[in-house]
């Protein structure tokens, strides 16, 4: 797939992905299509510009994390893609159509750093609050949750509230949630962001098998390295004030490629990491380097 | 294993019952046995038994007068109920609303009934019921509008994001989100408020309009020195709160069997 990036000062010499990304690439509209797109929220001190120019394309079934330290307007951008936030200046496309009528058409599927799920529905309930307001039949609908919860690993918590649930859990149902209208794009922003490292590790693992069932294209938004590279086809580095995207990493690492603990022991997987890593702070890193977590 | 925590519900659910029993048959031989043996003045202290003569005596009074005081607190407990959830759904609405309410509602909430019941009485006249409701409903109005508010603002940022992302009407966002988060809130509200409307309704009465209900039958038993009669109507009064606590529980339990809850998917 072509990529549509933006190249800013100071990223011009990042370096191309050593090897090709392995994208199957189909031909036609992108999932998502972002050019030029500009976002400036006023506060009580003035105007702060959270985005600044921004162009990004997604494919068909991309898998694209967006990284940057915090309040560098990576989660603004996800907010302007899902259009809960409105960009001041550009344009935002979403399988070819306006991002507000994407919404409209559920396009997509959301899925936040908080579960945010609601307290006196069940399990089963919550995954089925999209589908019940979006009139499914009740036989489709019990189907479908129950399809859902059986690929998240919790057909036997459906009648389970929340509150009977660790984070782990209750985030899984989330997703579960975030992929009731089998949409063909995914918007995540730091699903695993409250979740304890092993938690995190199991997730992203199966986030990843989830993602090759279903074929979604997935925008993720993080801050941990290892994380994206672990996940993501393209990995999207962005500086803050304003939010700017200063580089794009290819992982070059195929959906053939299983997500699991062998693949965090890769020495490719390490280079990316390393890689990722120079490019977010815009210099070699001799080293180990810290991690961001 | 299962036998024995079966035993040991049953224990505990027998000790609900028995526990309140037995205070109150022990608080009632106490107080029987001050009268009788102790022979506390009968004006100081009419005993249980008397009481319970009296009651046995009047009781078709008192069934009358049940009538009339439930009938004026329960009318009083909905009025101001419903209105305390409708300008609650407009305040919430707009925050014009909720700021004009503002001082209204403050205002309501620190008028005392003995100042109002005299008013109110004498304006719709000394035969009508309808000084007291107004009394009772402006007593439940205050904690239903006060909590609802508090109820319906509890949605979060997140979940408004999520109905929004799910392109949600204004009815569905309320059906399925507003309306479920503030539910306990106002059940809470009207719980308080059901004792309210029974105490106004009952006060509202010692200060003129038709005779006929306990707060009258109490105030005037009183004042000829009927001091057991006067109990039996205290007596029923207490039943009467009572009551009106037991009628806002099962309301309860019915709301949240009634809730969106999508309990089938």
């Amino acid at each position: 797939m072509i990529e549509q990036m933006s190249e800013p000062a100071g990223a011009a010499d990042r370096p191309s992905p050593s090897f090709p990304p392995s994208l199957p690439g189909p031909i036609g509209v992108p999932a998502v299509q972002v050019s030029g797109v500009t976002k400036t929220f006023r506060t009580r001190a003035g105007l702060v510009e959270a985005l600044a120019d921004v162009d990004l394309s997604v494919a068909e079934g991309e898998f694209v994390a967006l990284l940057g330290p915090s309040g560098c307007g990576k989660s603004t951008l996800l907010r302007v893609i899902a259009d809960l936030e409105t960009s001041t200046t550009g344009e935002v496309e979403v399988f070819g159509k306006t991002a507000a009528r994407a919404r409209e058409d559920q396009d997509y599927g959301i899925a936040f750093q908080q579960a945010g799920l609601l307290p006196w529905r069940t399990v089963a309930a919550n995954v089925a609050l999209p589908l019940e307001l979006h009139d499914l039949p009740r036989k489709q609908r019990k189907e479908r949750v129950a399809h859902l919860l059986d690929l998240v690993g919790l057909g036997d918590f459906a009648q389970h509230h929340p509150d009977q649930l660790s984070g782990g859990m209750q985030q899984r149902v989330a997703i579960a949630r975030s992929l009731a209208e089998q949409p063909r794009l995914l918007l995540m922003d730091e699903p695993f962001g409250a979740l304890d490292e092993m938690t995190r590790e199991r997730m992203q693992a199966e986030l990843a098998r989830i993602c090759a069932e279903t074929g979604a294209a997935v925008v993720f938004v993080t801050h941990s390295i290892p994380e994206a590279v672990f996940l993501a086809d393209r990995v999207v580095v962005m500086s803050p004030r304003p939010g700017r995207i200063t580089g794009v990493v290819a992982t070059g690492i195929g959906r053939e490629v299983p997500r699991d603990d062998a693949l965090r022991e890769d020495r490719a997987f390490f280079a990316k990491v390393t890689e990722v890593r120079e490019a977010l702070h815009g210099s070699p890193v001799t080293g180990v380097g810290r991690e961001e977590r | 294993m299962s036998a024995l925590s079966a035993a040991s519900t049953t224990r505990s659910r027998v000790a609900v019952v028995l526990a309140p029993l037995v205070t109150g048959l022990l608080v009632l031989a106490v107080w029987q046995f001050l009268v009788t043996v102790v022979e506390v003045s009968p004006y100081l202290l009419p005993g249980p038994a008397e009481i319970a003569e009296e009651w046995r005596a009047n009781s078709d009074s008192i069934r009358e007068a049940f009538w009339v005081t439930g009938m004026n607190a329960l009318v009083g407990l909905i009025a101001g109920t419903v209105l305390g959830v409708a300008l609650a759904a407009l305040a919430s609405w707009s925050g014009w609303i909720e700021g004009m309410a503002a001082t209204v509602v403050a205002a309501l909430a620190v008028v005392p009934i003995v100042a109002l019941a005299p008013v109110l009485n004498s304006m719709y006249g000394a035969d009508s019921e309808y000084g007291r409701r107004v009394i009772a409903s402006i007593a439940a109005f205050v904690p239903v509008y006060v909590n609802s508010i508090r109820g319906l603002h509890q949605t979060t940022a997140l979940h408004r994001d999520l109905m929004r992302s799910y392109a949600a009407s204004g009815w569905q966002r309320f059906r399925s989100l507003t309306l479920p988060s503030a539910t306990p809130f106002v059940l809470t509200g009207i719980r308080v408020a059901s004792s309210l409307a029974v105490i106004s309704a009952l006060v509202a009465e010692y200060f003129g309009g038709p005779r006929g209900g306990l707060g009258s039958f109490i105030s005037t038993s009183a004042a000829t020195s009927a001091y057991a009669r006067a109990w039996a109507y205290v007596g029923a009064a207490i039943v009467l709160g009572l009551l009106a606590y037991l009628l806002t529980g099962l309301l309860e339990r019915l709301v949240q069997r009634l809730l969106p809850t999508g309990a089938t998917p």
